[in-house]
């Protein structure tokens, strides 16, 4: 069994609550006592039917407004996966937690109301799951019911959402399906109201879709996380690089580098969660030793030698404003990146993308919240970095303001 | 080239473990908060490989509210000292004597809440920076928007409308003074997760989690256990009953549930067939609709 991980987003209303509640129920995996309190607290709001956005909406503001208000973490699991779901609002004020989703995450769900068909949410939810990188969307065209199940005004979403897909440069793998996430059409079983309707049901699609190859096992990648020194009579002169491996595959014996010094040695023992290992790729936690005496603390990174990443403080990246106070040219920033925490100062803004049309405004020179953009950081020591298209770990980034220690923005190295 | 897949508890393991080193790491002075109970033995077993062969950079904090069961304290003395760890003990009790906090009164009286007090007491006077705690997402509706990095203000409170995103694995741990987090590495865990790692890990459990016989009344739907803590009503029938609990918290409000469950197979079986969830049989969590919201925005674990 592995793990899939994905994200939801639609716009207020879309129903992206009930169809959560809708893929918990119909597997199971929601409880008797939890339905008993949802059952209750709808009969008290006056709902006609048990509302099942109730499952999800756990803060006291949301059940009252009906609405989401932050990222939400849902798990379910039926024979072949378990699923990860990162419930995230689709209200344009929380964008950032859309992007923070959609950054752990294997797919997307992208739902659009059959009535209203492809609107601005949609394609703002879509551009940052291609951002992202997000390798698998699915569009979920939702209240079918309210439109007699039709295939015209289905067709007519799947051209309309195409045509704008074709400008996105990653979205590699898009389905579409039709459900009522209300009725449970096509969400977990097929549903015999839409004959017409060829595919799978989202459910059969989470479950079967493929995600190997969601790591890079080429560039071999592990930014040292804490260094383990034991200092017992037993382990007198053990040193252990300890860290999550990022990309690639290390073995012992492997000659490697350690970056910024530029020191080579060897691979000399490999220690995972249980013990002695012959190999260790990502993402796992391990721990290595060294054939040779260097100084290395939190922050390096070793790599294999014949393989190394850059190793710069000019970055070019695309970020999404999260804070109420803008990103400002020349404002300094605490950068956090793999391991390491610098200083980074925005040396100039290239341009914002408007969502709506994907087009690049030039001239501005600042980034309001939500804005996404393509800027240039000088940071006060080298990033040891790839770029984010070709590995997640070691190309993004965030920015921490250094007086409020919000994180105020989410970056991807180009 | 060959598979480099990773089943789904070795994925969970690898972030468990990354977590708990990045804690180590950007905090000046950590803590694990040890209960007895499943989660925080898997939390332990966790930070024992993730610091290997070094020993725990932090110690274990107890908050211990007085109302233990004996085989809780029996384990966590024992496991300590397996683990060579540091305890810290934090006592209700103690708050009661010294007027920080004053007894629930009522049949339904319980020091759950207290802990409450006695735990951002203890953080305050040890001056820890970050707890780490066996909390889960899929536990509660409230848990489910928490962050692996949880912030508190100076005050220990939780401001779910206000978080920071978390992205990636990168996690923001910078705070200003007197502020400190909490970090769940078990984030992702299910209690089924859970239950698979302990089995394949051969993670030893207090008695507690198996069947046992036990004097057990029924009150407001939970079975609690007969104990000097608790006042059984008049109306209340004390029966001896085959029963297990599914999760170890103060004795006063842990309910326990009828079962038959010897080894851990036979938990991972029931806990699969099972149609309640394991907070069902917490009094504490029934007192509201948004009883843990409550309590976390309070500084609840």
């Amino acid at each position: 069994m592995d793990i899939l991980r994905f994200t939801t987003a639609g716009s207020v209303d879309d129903g992206k609550s009930t169809l959560i509640g809708r893929l918990l129920y119909d597997s199971k995996s929601i409880f008797e006592d939890q339905y008993a309190a949802v059952e209750e607290s709808s009969k008290r709001r006056g709902d006609a039917v048990v509302n099942l956005a109730l499952l999800t909406d756990g803060l006291k503001a949301e059940r009252e407004q009906g609405i989401t208000i932050d990222v939400a973490y849902r798990y379910f699991a039926t024979p072949r996966r378990k699923f990860i779901i990162a419930d995230t609002p689709g209200h344009i004020q929380y964008t950032r937690n859309m992007v923070t989703g959609a950054s752990t995450a294997n797919l997307a769900i992208i739902l659009v109301d059959a009535r209203k068909g492809v609107i601005e949410q949609t394609k703002r939810h879509s551009f940052i799951a291609d951002l992202l990188r997000i390798q698998h969307v699915v569009l979920a065209i939702n209240k079918m019911d309210l439109v007699d199940y039709s295939e015209e005004v289905y067709n007519k979403i799947v051209e309309d959402y195409k045509g704008f897909a074709s400008r996105l440069d990653n979205l590699v793998d898009i389905t579409t399906i039709p459900i009522s996430a209300l009725n449970g059409d096509n969400v977990v079983e097929k549903s015999d109201r839409m004959p017409w309707y060829q595919g799978s049901s989202l459910l059969y699609h989470l479950e079967t879709v493929y995600v190997g190859g969601e790591h890079n096992h080429v560039d071999a990648r592990l930014p040292v996380q804490w260094v383990i020194r034991p200092q017992s009579n037993e382990w007198h002169d053990f040193r252990g690089y300890a860290g999550r491996v990022a990309g690639g595959v290390f073995k012992p014996g492997d000659d490697v580098t350690i970056l910024p010094s530029g020191f080579a040695t060897k691979i000399k023992e490999i220690y995972g969660a249980n013990g002695a290992a012959d190999e260790a790729f990502a993402p796992q936690s391990i721990t290595v030793t060294l054939a040779s005496e260097i100084d290395i603390s939190r922050g390096d990174m070793i790599v294999k030698a014949n393989n190394p990443p850059k190793v710069e403080q000019d970055i070019e990246a695309m970020v999404c404003w999260f804070s109420q106070t803008p990103m400002v040219e020349r404002g300094k920033y605490i950068l956090r990146h793999t391991t390491r925490e610098t200083q980074a100062v925005v040396k100039n803004v290239r341009y914002l993308v408007d969502i709506n049309t994907l087009h690049k405004m030039e001239g501005p020179q600042s980034l309001a919240m939500n804005d996404i953009g393509r800027i240039v950081l000088r940071t006060a020591v080298p990033l040891i970095h790839d770029s984010y298209r070709r590995n997640r770990t070691t190309g993004s980034f965030i920015l921490i303001h250094p007086g409020t220690n919000e994180t105020v923005a989410a970056g991807m190295i180009i | 080239m060959p598979d480099y897949n990773l089943s789904h508890l070795d994925q969970l393991e690898a972030e468990a473990i990354f977590v708990l080193r990045e804690t180590a790491a950007q905090f000046r002075k950590p803590a694990l908060l040890f209960s007895g109970g499943k989660d925080s033995i898997v939390m332990a077993h966790l930070a024992r490989k993730a610091f290997w062969p070094a020993r725990l950079p932090f110690p274990l904090l107890h908050v211990d509210t007085g109302h233990n069961f004996p085989e809780t304290i029996t384990y966590r003395d024992a496991y300590v000292e397996k683990l060579g760890a540091e305890l810290v003990v934090g006592s209700v009790q103690e708050s009661i004597d010294t007027g920080r906090v004053v007894e629930e009164k009522g049949i339904n009286a319980s020091r759950n809440k207290l802990q409450t007090v006695t735990l951002l007491d203890t953080i305050e006077k040890h001056q820890f920076d970050a707890c780490l705690g066996g909390g889960r997402r899929d536990e509660e509706k409230a848990r489910a928007k928490e962050r692996f990095f949880s912030h508190r203000d100076e005050f220990g409170q939780w401001d779910p409308k206000n978080q920071r995103p978390e992205l990636w694995n990168l996690f923001n741990g910078r705070k200003h003074e007197g502020e400190h987090f909490r970090v769940f590495p078990l984030s992702n865990f299910t209690e089924m997760d859970v239950w698979l790692y302990i089995q394949r890990e051969e993670i030893e459990l207090p008695s507690l989690y198996f069947a046992h016989e036990r004097e057990v009344f029924e009150r407001n739907g939970s079975l609690l256990a007969v104990s000097e803590f608790v006042t059984v009503q008049a109306s209340e029938k004390i029966e001896k009953k085959r029963v297990r609990f599914r999760t170890i918290g103060d004795a006063t409000c842990t309910g326990a549930v009828e079962s038959n469950a010897t080894t851990i197979q036979d938990i991972i079986d029931e806990v699969a067939a099972s149609r309640q969830t394991e907070r069902g049989t917490r009094a504490d969590d029934k007192r509201s609709e948004t009883a843990m919201e409550d309590r976390k925005r309070e500084g609840y674990f």
